[in-house]
């Protein structure tokens, strides 16, 4: 348990919770590759990727577990499938290998632009494990840029569907920068070093002259993501939580 | 206390110098680099607790529990303290800088290329680019990254273009 007043501690835990499950459903959905992704190597390399993400899920909700006095596991398995407060950019199906790269390469840059600020949190444990946590991202960042390139560059058909992912996912990858209800008390804290719209600004800077390098389009609208960003769910998802609470469900209060 | 602090804790670190890291037994947990420190404290009731300071190489590292569990039965076992606590900690991020240079050197002997070093301590920079290895065979550079990503969380796949083996690299983290 922490020291800090009610509200910042409701506020704190309204970030972890969004934190850990982008982390944690784009984890499960990316899984899915094992076994079947285009080559073998990036059957072992999208099953690593995958087990860091749930790692990292793990840490956050076990952060989040301390802040609230709640139990990691119950809150990673134990909530219905509208509990949930992943960006919507994590509500798709993994559809084709293209649309995945697409994902990856949006989200791997907003987490990084997230972890960089999280590295200066006023919230101490938080700031080490985004200290922690970007060393290991460093890596998916690198290979999504380079898959993103060799798609781009491949042919007429995997630059097709990579523009057609991209294009898809716009609109919900704004909302990984969704704004969170206790926010102003956030950043008033310093536990969020940066308002999540200032960082959204950075991710486009960052990510705007690499999909111009590779000759991807780069849509302009819509700006803002409201603030039902975190909050919608599809069917999909409702599908994947089915999938992933499946073991939990089976045997309630199992213990390992 | 009956000995003086420094040698109880020597003795801490010389019984988990030979517990070997579950997922590369060549390595010792100690030279891996993952205990980050051991002290003794007493508790608000007087007994005696030995906390241990663990460093997991990657937050998601599904070794962490068997880790947790080797130290919490050896150090258990040679009764040093009323209690042993293990504890998971990021307030000093794990590097492979922190790989002792005998712990570079059993990865090698054992076919693992030992990460190069990136000066990689808190603050310090991130990769920009991915990483050669240098084969642990047969010492050629004349390597090509397969896979940043391997076996496990903390190794890539290399081959070497002189004696045409595969063999696995630990990332620089």
């Amino acid at each position: 348990m922490t020291d800090l007043d009610p509200t910042t501690r409701d506020a704190l835990a309204e970030l972890l919770l969004a934190m850990a499950d982008d982390e944690f459903v784009l984890g499960f959905w990316d899984s899915e590759w094992t076994g079947i992704a285009p080559i073998l190597e990036e059957d072992v390399a999208m099953s690593s990727v995958s087990q860091d993400e749930i790692g990292h899920a793990r840490a956050l909700y076990e952060l989040l577990a301390e802040v609230t006095g709640g139990d990691a596991d119950q809150i990673a398995f134990g909530r219905p499938a509208e509990g949930y407060r992943h960006a919507a950019l994590m509500n798709h199906a993994r559809s084709d290998w293209a649309f995945t790269i697409a994902r990856r390469f949006l989200y791997e840059h907003a987490d990084a632009v997230r972890l960089e600020s999280l590295a200066a949190s006023s919230y101490q444990p938080l700031a080490d494990l985004a200290v922690k946590m970007r060393r290991e991202e460093t890596y998916h960042i690198l290979h999504f840029d380079l898959w993103l390139k060799r798609l781009a560059e491949g042919g007429d058909e995997s630059h097709a569907r990579l523009a057609a992912g991209i294009d898809r996912l716009w609109p919900d990858a704004q909302t990984v920068f969704a704004p969170l209800a206790g926010e102003a008390c956030l950043v008033a804290a310093r536990i969020l070093p940066d308002t999540l719209e200032a960082m959204r600004a950075r991710w486009l800077e960052r990510i705007r002259p690499r999909l111009e390098a590779a000759h991807l389009p780069v849509p302009t609208t819509p700006g803002s993501p409201g603030a039902d960003g975190r909050t919608q769910r599809t069917d999909e998802f409702a599908w994947l939580h089915g999938e992933f609470t499946m073991v939990a469900r089976s045997e309630e209060d199992a213990t390992w | 206390m009956v000995a003086v602090a420094p040698a109880r804790e020597a003795a801490v670190w010389a019984a988990l110098a030979d517990l070997a890291d579950p997922e590369i037994p060549a390595i010792s947990l100690v030279d891996l680099g993952v205990i980050g420190g051991v002290a003794f404290a007493e508790r608000p009731d007087g007994a005696e607790r030995l906390t241990v300071d663990l460093l997991p190489t990657f937050v998601g590292c599904p070794a962490i529990e068997v880790m947790r569990e080797q130290i919490t039965d050896r150090l258990g076992a040679l009764d040093l303290a009323d209690e042993v606590v293990v504890n998971l900690s990021f307030a000093e991020p794990w590097t492979s800088d922190r790989i002792t240079p005998a712990g570079r050197e059993a990865l090698r002997t054992s076919g693992f290329a030992p990460p190069v070093t990136i000066g990689s301590a808190f603050g310090g920079e991130l990769l920009t680019v991915l990483p050669i290895a240098t084969c642990p065979y047969c010492a050629s550079r004349n390597t090509t990254l397969e896979n940043p990503f391997g076996p496990t969380l903390c190794r890539a796949i290399y081959h070497c273009a002189d004696c045409r083996q595969p063999f696995e690299a630990f990332k620089p983290i």
